[in-house]
């Protein structure tokens, strides 16, 4: 029983990166209706990046906040720069777009960085935790990632319900051309959308990369079970992104528990296939809509 | 290639059955690449091997071919069904070492259109992104399988694929050149019922889909059935693919399956031109001799090796994103447009 709620409380905490992750790929979605493929080969980059400024300051915050800063930088640069201009053609291209992006960040960043696996420091202990002289499955670090993630969501939260730019923004992917002629900077509000959401995919990468350490496609699987979380929760829904991530979450951790690490990845092609035969529209979307 | 395909058509135009048309095209180019192979026996053998690697990057690329020129959606997973053709392979020559290559590339292409019915059918009812997630998965996730179930898959080391040898009467040629012939055939022969099956209702049905799923849906086509017959028939591709891969690397290992060689095999329609067969032969090309001309370049430039390393897959990722900007149509769009300038030319000289 103290297995399985081992289990339990680790798949919460990776739950919550996937969910950070997931996110991302919703907060795109909903703007420009792309998935952002390299959403995960952003955030091994701005890890990287984070990584190169703890080295060079000894300061894991500085790094810390560097990866967010750099996350909002690329994810801005990469609507205003590429995915603007594929806008009006066919999805496809867009989607291909996002992999040439992939492609390049995968092998950029072992150019400049290096191919071999890095370790990546945790701002606190990785080791279960004692209380009381319990072992306890959750460390430190895991309960800082159930923090730093509700807190990311609480702040977006706050951000698009309360504040005039968030509504803008919801007006800009909503109805861009209305909101365009009332005089929204629609464009500029697409590329803040995609940075706030690679700000939350890198915060995905720095809270992966202390326990699955740093390689240029350290976040390939991660992307598959985010996108999995994703889809679990509708695709448009922050909230069914965090609670598909949560649920991703668990379901790995006890399959990787019970049947073995090497089988996560299956599992969530399993559960990703089966969702989509079941409940193709998500957990949290009522009524499928289809535009023509 | 083409220039050859279009003199064969000039010839062969008079023939009005299409199948019969393109085999006859197949045939010729099958026997003139034979005669160059057993005439040129000296050909480098790493030469001759890299041909094989082209005929297997074709028949791949020729699949995805179908499924993302002609229906418009996409797998990033091809690499992964190509594997499922390599142990496939490797799993039935363990059994039956001394099998007909015939009987073990069409097995091989059996079993992957089985596993791609399960893939297809999930990603199939919807539209959009999906299928990319689902294939994506499929890239990712094989690899575990293998490494897991390492008693049947052999783990990281994989399978051992045993090496063609030519049979007694054709003693004289060379096992790579005997490969290079087992890989044009059911390449040609791929090619043949590709282009054949593009001009038939099922060829019509698939681009009506990629243009307006809705109008198809209302003119009677099954939409959702038709996706998943594309992605099967795809599918199967990719199965042979990895088949001859196999017999080509004599190996079927998870290492060899990487999410870049599914990204690769979308490089080559994506070079080629997306939805053009030929495309697929020029992207097969390209991908197989990118690394050679880069080796050239550096011994020129002599860049670090980390830079070396990883230039294909950097090249390949802007091929992507500058055709997606500038040159939606590869190689065979630009050609196709060359020819088409040129004969008008001819026309207005004439006139």
């Amino acid at each position: 029983m103290s297995y399985f709620l081992d289990l339990t409380l680790t798949g919460i905490a990776a739950g919550m990166i996937y969910a950070a992750l997931a996110l991302a790929l919703v907060l795109i979605w909903r703007a420009t209706r792309v998935v952002n493929f390299a959403q995960g080969a952003l955030a091994m980059t701005t890890t990287y990046i984070a990584l190169g400024v703890i080295q060079l300051t000894g300061s894991y915050w500085l790094g810390f906040v560097a990866a967010l800063a750099a996350g909002l930088l690329l994810g801005a640069l990469a609507e205003r720069g590429l995915v603007r201009w594929v806008e009006t053609g066919p999805p496809l291209n867009a989607v291909i777009l996002t992999l040439g992006l992939l492609l390049v960040l995968e092998a950029v960043v072992p150019m400049i960085g290096g191919a071999q696996i890095r370790s990546f420091p945790a701002p606190f202990s990785i080791s279960a935790s004692q209380i009381g002289g319990v072992y306890f499955a959750l460390s430190p670090f895991n309960v800082f990632t159930i923090g730093a993630v509700l807190l990311v969501m609480l702040a977006l939260l706050v951000l698009f319900r309360f504040t005039g730019v968030g509504l803008s923004m919801r007006a800009a992917a909503f109805a861009p051309d209305v909101a365009r002629l009332l005089g929204v900077r629609v464009g500029r509000l697409l590329s803040l959308g995609w940075g706030l959401a690679s700000m939350a995919g890198a915060l995905a990468g720095l809270l992966v990369a202390p326990t699955l350490l740093l390689y240029p496609n350290n976040m390939d699987a991660i992307l598959v079970y985010g996108f999995t979380a994703a889809v679990l929760g509708g695709l448009d829904s922050p909230i069914g992104a965090l609670v598909g991530g949560l649920l991703i979450g668990l379901a790995l951790s006890y399959i990787g528990g019970y049947l073995g690490g090497d089988l996560e990845a299956i599992g969530a092609l399993g559960i990703l296939i089966a969702l989509l035969m079941i409940r193709p529209q998500g957990l949290f979307v009522h009524g499928a809509e289809r535009r023509v | 290639m083409n220039a050859m395909a279009t003199g064969a058509t000039r010839l062969t135009g008079r023939i009005s059955n299409t199948l019969a048309r393109h085999a006859l095209i197949a045939i010729l180019f099958v026997v003139v690449a034979a005669f160059v192979l057993w005439e040129f026996d000296s050909f480098d053998p790493f030469l001759v091997y890299q041909l094989s690697s082209v005929a297997y990057f074709a028949v791949a690329a020729a699949g995805l071919t179908v499924l993302t020129g002609l229906n418009g959606q996409l797998s990033l997973g091809h690499g992964a069904l190509m594997a499922v053709g390599a142990y496939t392979t490797a799993l039935v020559l363990k059994q039956q070492a001394d099998l007909s290559p015939a009987l073990v590339l069409i097995a091989a292409s059996v079993v992957t259109a089985i596993a791609s019915i399960v893939v297809g059918a999930a990603a199939a009812r919807l539209r959009g992104p999906y299928l990319a997630g689902v294939t994506l998965g499929l890239a990712v996730a094989l690899p575990g399988v293998a490494v897991r179930f390492s008693n049947v898959f052999g783990g990281d080391a994989g399978l051992n694929v045993p090496a063609l040898i030519p049979p007694d009467a054709l003693s004289s040629i060379t096992p790579e050149v005997w490969l290079a012939w087992i890989g044009l055939v059911p390449a040609a022969a791929t090619f043949v019922l590709l282009a054949n099956l593009v001009r038939t209702r099922y060829g019509r049905d698939f681009r009506a889909i990629r243009e307006d799923e809705v109008a198809s849906a209302l003119y009677g086509i099954k939409v959702a059935r038709t996706q998943v017959l594309a992605f099967v028939l795809s599918g199967a591709c990719a199965g042979l693919a990895g088949s001859m891969m196999a017999y080509t690397s004599n190996l079927a290992a998870p290492g060899s399956f990487p999410l870049t060689l599914s990204l690769e095999v979308l490089a080559a329609i994506v070079i080629g031109g997306l939805g053009t067969l030929p495309g697929a032969v020029w992207g097969a090309l390209v991908i197989v001799f990118a690394p050679d001309w880069i080796g050239t370049l550096n011994d020129a430039m002599h860049l670090p090796n980390a830079v070396r390393d990883q230039l294909p897959l950097a090249l390949f990722g802007l091929v992507f994103i500058v055709a997606m900007l500038a040159f939606p149509h590869g190689i065979q769009g630009g050609l196709a447009r060359f020819w088409r300038w040129r004969s008008v030319r001819r026309r207005a000289a004439a006139a």
